[in-house]
Parts: structure tokens; sequence; C-alpha cells
């Protein structure tokens, strides 16, 4: 027995949701008594990390067919290398790639699921894990009585913790198959934390008048070193790029601080951002639902208060 | 072209959430429920346009009790050509995965859409496990989705960036914003709907091995601390004392 954790690493860096993931792992192999297994994909630079994570061990599986990402390909190495080392716990990050293998490794491991855990399994009766459900109003408890189980970890759902040393990587041989995606083209967004990993997000809505006055919320959120983020009115009107838009239809989000302004909170809105650990509103309207969900509120002009807050922020970062 | 649309049932995204006393059901009483959005407004309008501009046809699928047939009707309102519905509450992802795949099977539908993701579970767990059930490729949150020649050119967010893949049918992929535009049903659709062929199939035995055993509501909020508008270094020594996040 074993918890077997998929580290993902594209272009072969690790990403901060395989971390995450890795860091989670360990926590549950400790509570189950069991060793905790990493397995990367592909060709990586220093996977031997992983073990400061908490992996007692770390496999790599190299094959031409991992170059690019192939959902029927990718599960079909995990779940071999979760049959060969025994694994009856399996662990990806619920990321664009998690999400796409999860349902496959429950099947091909005819284990039973649940997408999206934010909390360490209750092993008392059973195994019990809860996660989020109704976008963010509520969260559910899961019961899997399967012999095998899989589970996505949220983004920031736990920070990713240093716990051990660098251990030797072991290379792993499994039969890869040929997969049936072509990837063309991966364009990516340079310069920024993606949304999803994100820790601070700065946001702004339509009380910002026009895609002119970004300036001086890309100047809060460089002085912070948050991503910057928008509703839908915003990236709908094409003042910002799509995959800034978070709330339901666009990017969920689950940042440590979460700056909305000028955004009056509609309920669409809120789906994608309750799950943030603090929330700070500023809006000139008193009644904006928003000041209802938030922990810090500022009633003023976004005009005025927001370059005062830089200006505070960057006296605090000077004097810490 | 042959394509088959997957829809769930949701109760409406303003709904307030409640359970049962025993906080091991939701509460129904007073709640809306829609067909799930991202399968209304992006799988099935990005099907339809498919059709009409390549020829075939679309069938919906829902498994759910009887209950559920309004929202099947609304998805041929707005312009399936049929629908099947799988005669049972959809238990789990799994349970659901199953029913549709045994649907599908045989029936040689060129693509499968569904949503990214239902807003009751969020889970996202269905379509990658009906393309395994299938044996067919996954493409998760599409966003644009065109025709070149046999093959089907598909943008997929992924963290910090899209990704652009080719696939050819059969596959399965799920919709996100982008994929198209929703659709309102007009009223010549909507009588349509009310002559179009619904099929109600048992389901069939399967594995099914997660529950829930309870749900939950989040602890109160405390009621926010407003900040005066003049004194920002307030708001940045909260954030940094009392939340401890800066």
């Amino acid at each position: 027995m074993s918890v077997l954790v998929y580290a993902e690493s594209p272009k072969g860096q690790i990403k901060k949701g395989a971390l995450e993931a890795v860091s989670y792992a360990s926590k549950v192999a400790k509570l189950m008594g069991v060793d905790c297994q990493a397995l990367t994909l592909g060709t990586i630079e220093d996977a031997g990390v992983l073990g400061q994570y908490g992996a007692n061990k770390v496999y790599n599986v190299t094959s031409d067919h991992l170059a690019n990402f192939d959902s029927q390909v990718y599960s079909s190495v995990i779940a071999g290398a979760a049959e060969k080392l025994g694994a009856s716990v399996v662990i990806v990050a619920h990321s664009a790639t998690g999400k796409s293998i999860l349902g496959r490794l429950a099947v091909k491991l005819k284990a039973g699921s649940v997408a999206g855990v934010n909390t360490l399994p209750d092993l008392t009766d059973g195994f019990t894990v809860g996660k989020n459900v109704f976008s963010g109003k509520a969260m559910a408890h899961f019961k899997i009585s399967s012999a095998v189980k899989v589970l996505s970890l949220m983004g920031n759902a736990m920070a990713p913790e240093m716990q051990g040393e660098k251990v030797a990587v072991e290379s792993l041989d499994l039969a890869v198959p040929a997969g049936k995606v072509t990837v063309k083209e991966v364009k990516t967004i340079e310069g920024t934390v993606p949304l999803p990993e994100a820790e601070l997000v700065v946001s702004a809505g339509r009380g910002l008048k026009g895609p002119e006055n970004w300036g001086i919320i890309e100047e809060l959120a460089t002085e912070m070193g948050a991503t910057t983020a928008c509703s839908r009115p915003v990236a709908d009107t094409g003042w910002r790029p799509h995959h800034e838009h978070v709330g339901q239809t666009g990017v969920a989000i689950r940042p440590n601080l979460y700056i909305a302004i000028c955004i009056s909170g509609a309920i669409q809105h809120l789906a994608g951002v309750n799950s943030s650990k603090v929330i700070v509103v500023v809006n000139k309207d008193p009644e904006a639902p928003f000041f209802k969900a938030a922990d810090y509120g500022v009633c003023g002009d976004l005009f005025d208060v927001i370059p005062r807050f830089t200006e505070a922020y960057k006296k605090f970062k000077a004097a810490n | 072209m042959k394509l088959l649309v997957c829809v769930s049932k949701t109760p409406d995204t303003t709904a307030k959430i409640a359970f049962t006393s025993d906080n091991t059901a939701l509460d129904a009483n007073g709640i809306q429920f829609i067909m799930n959005p991202y399968d209304e407004w992006y799988a099935l309008v990005r099907a339809l346009e498919l059709k009409e501009s390549a020829g075939g046809s679309v069938t919906v699928v829902n498994v759910g009790p009887a209950a559920n047939d309004t929202v099947i009707r609304k998805a041929m309102a707005i312009g399936a050509d049929d629908a099947i519905r799988v005669d049972a509450e959809p238990k789990s992802a799994y349970f659901v995965a199953q029913q549709i795949a045994a649907v599908a099977k045989g029936n040689d539908y060129d693509m499968i859409f569904l949503g990214k993701e239902t807003i009751n579970y969020n889970g996202s767990e269905v379509g990658a496990m009906l393309a395994e059930l299938l044996d067919l490729p996954f493409i998760s949150y599409g966003t644009k989705l065109t025709m070149e020649g046999n093959a089907a050119v598909i943008e997929r967010d992924i963290e910090g960036g899209t990704e652009i893949v080719s696939v050819e049918a059969p596959f399965v992929v799920s919709a996100a914003k982008g994929m198209a535009e929703q659709r309102i049903p007009n009223m010549r659709g909507i009588m349509s709907a009310k002559r179009k062929p619904l099929k109600v199939v048992a389901a069939v035995d399967c594995e099914d091995p997660v529950r829930v055993v309870s749900y939950q509501l989040p602890d109160a909020k405390s009621a926010v601390k407003m900040v005066d508008p003049e004194n920002m270094d307030e708001l940045v020594r909260l954030l940094h004392e009392e939340a401890k996040i800066i």
C-alpha cells in the first residue's frame, strides 16, 4: 500500500500545484501509515526536490509520447504506475491537466474519486474527504468505499510545505502508448503568476469607467506582486483579455487575498471568488452587495482610494 | 455529424442553498432548477451550430427522474432533435458517466459535448470518465472548436494560457465560455419541442463507490470591517497584523 501523487511538470518545470499535491499526499500517507510516492512524467530537471515536500520516493517515466499532454496517454501511464507500485490512493492537482485525467484514472483503477478536495481524509470510519460544492456556497463530505481511491486537490487549498530531504529519482519502466491528440500550439501569458495559482489578486469592474484607467489597478498589482483580474463586463467589453475574467463563467480562484475594486458583487461573480481567504472590497456605493461577502471594506472613490492604498503599501514594504 | 450533448439539472445560480435537518441532502424547497449553464450555453449551442453548418443530428442525454423532462424539453426548444433520459437519480459522477456510456455505446456519435463542470458539484469528472469508458480522446475546457477537414481544432484553457489541439472524431469535449453564445428558445422552438421524441431508458447496473455523507454550510462570515477611505495605512496594517496575509 502507498499513496501515489502525480507531480505536473510542463516544460520540465514542477508546478506550484504539484508541490501542493505532494505535500498533501505526504500528509495523507502519514495518516495511513504508508509511503508517499511521487511520479513525474517526461524530462524534468530536478525531480528529487519533491523529497523536500514529503515524497519518500520519486519516480520518473520518459517517452516521446509524453512530450505533449494527452489525457489518454497520461492517465494510462499514471494508472500503470499505481498498479505497479501498489498505490491505494492516487492524488493529482485539480488543474486543467488533473481535471482531464482524474475521471479516467477512476475508471481505469475501478476507484471512487472526489474532485477538488480541500481537507485531509478522515479515516475514523472508512475514508471520508471534503470539498466545496454549489460553487463555494457549501461543503460536502464524500465517503469512498472502493479499495483504490483517486483525489484531485483544489489549488491554493493547502500551501506546499518543506518537510524533508531531496531523494534520488528512480526511473520506472512502463509502456507509454501513442496519443490521438496533437498539440499544435501553447500560448502562455508571460510575466505574471497564472490566476488559478495566484496568492494575491487585484480585480476591477466596470466602475473603472474605461480601459485607459487600468493603470491605477496595474500599479497596485505590480507593487504587491499580485495578478490582475476583472469582472465579466470588463472582459466582455474588451477592456481586458478574457483570461482575466474571474467569476462563474470565467476563472474560479481562491487566493489568499482578493481585492475587488468597483465590482458590485453579483452572485455569478462571487461564485468564482468566494473561496478567497481574505476579501477586500472598494466601492463608492455603500449598498454594493459585495460588502456583505467582504472581510474589509472601503467605501470611497477608487480614483482617490487606490493610489492612496498603493502609496500606503509602498511605505509598508519599505519599512518591512 | 451525429452529436450527443450531455445536460445536467442544477439549482439556479442565485439559489440559496440549504440542507435537510440531518444535513444529508439538499433542501429543494423553494429552489428553482435549471439546465447546467455550461451545458446549455456552450456545449449545446456549439453542437447545434455544427449541425447547422454541416448537417446531422443533435441528441441530448440526461440522467435523472421524470421531473428533469422540463430541462430536456428546454434543450429541444433551443434546437436539439431528440433526447434520451436515463430514469435514475444521478447519484455520483461515476454513476452518471456509466449511464451515459451505456447510452452512447454502439451509437457511433462523432462528438460528445458537455459543460466544463456542473454548478452543483463542480467536479468536472463526468467528461473524462465517459471518454475513458468509451475509449475516446477527451479535451477539457474547450473555448473554441472549429472543423478542419475530419479533424476538430480546439482551443482549451490551461493555467496561464491556452493550448490549441487537433483531434479526429470521435471524441469527448467539455465546453467553457467562448465556445458559443447562449440562445434563448423562441415560441416556435418551444412548441416544436413538445413533439420531439424523448426516449426514457432504464439505468444499467454499475459500480458506484462514492457517497455524500454530510453537507455543511460555511460558518457565518463575521461582519465586514469598514476602513476610513482617507486612511489606507490602516488597511495595510489590518492586512498585515490582523489578516496576516501581507
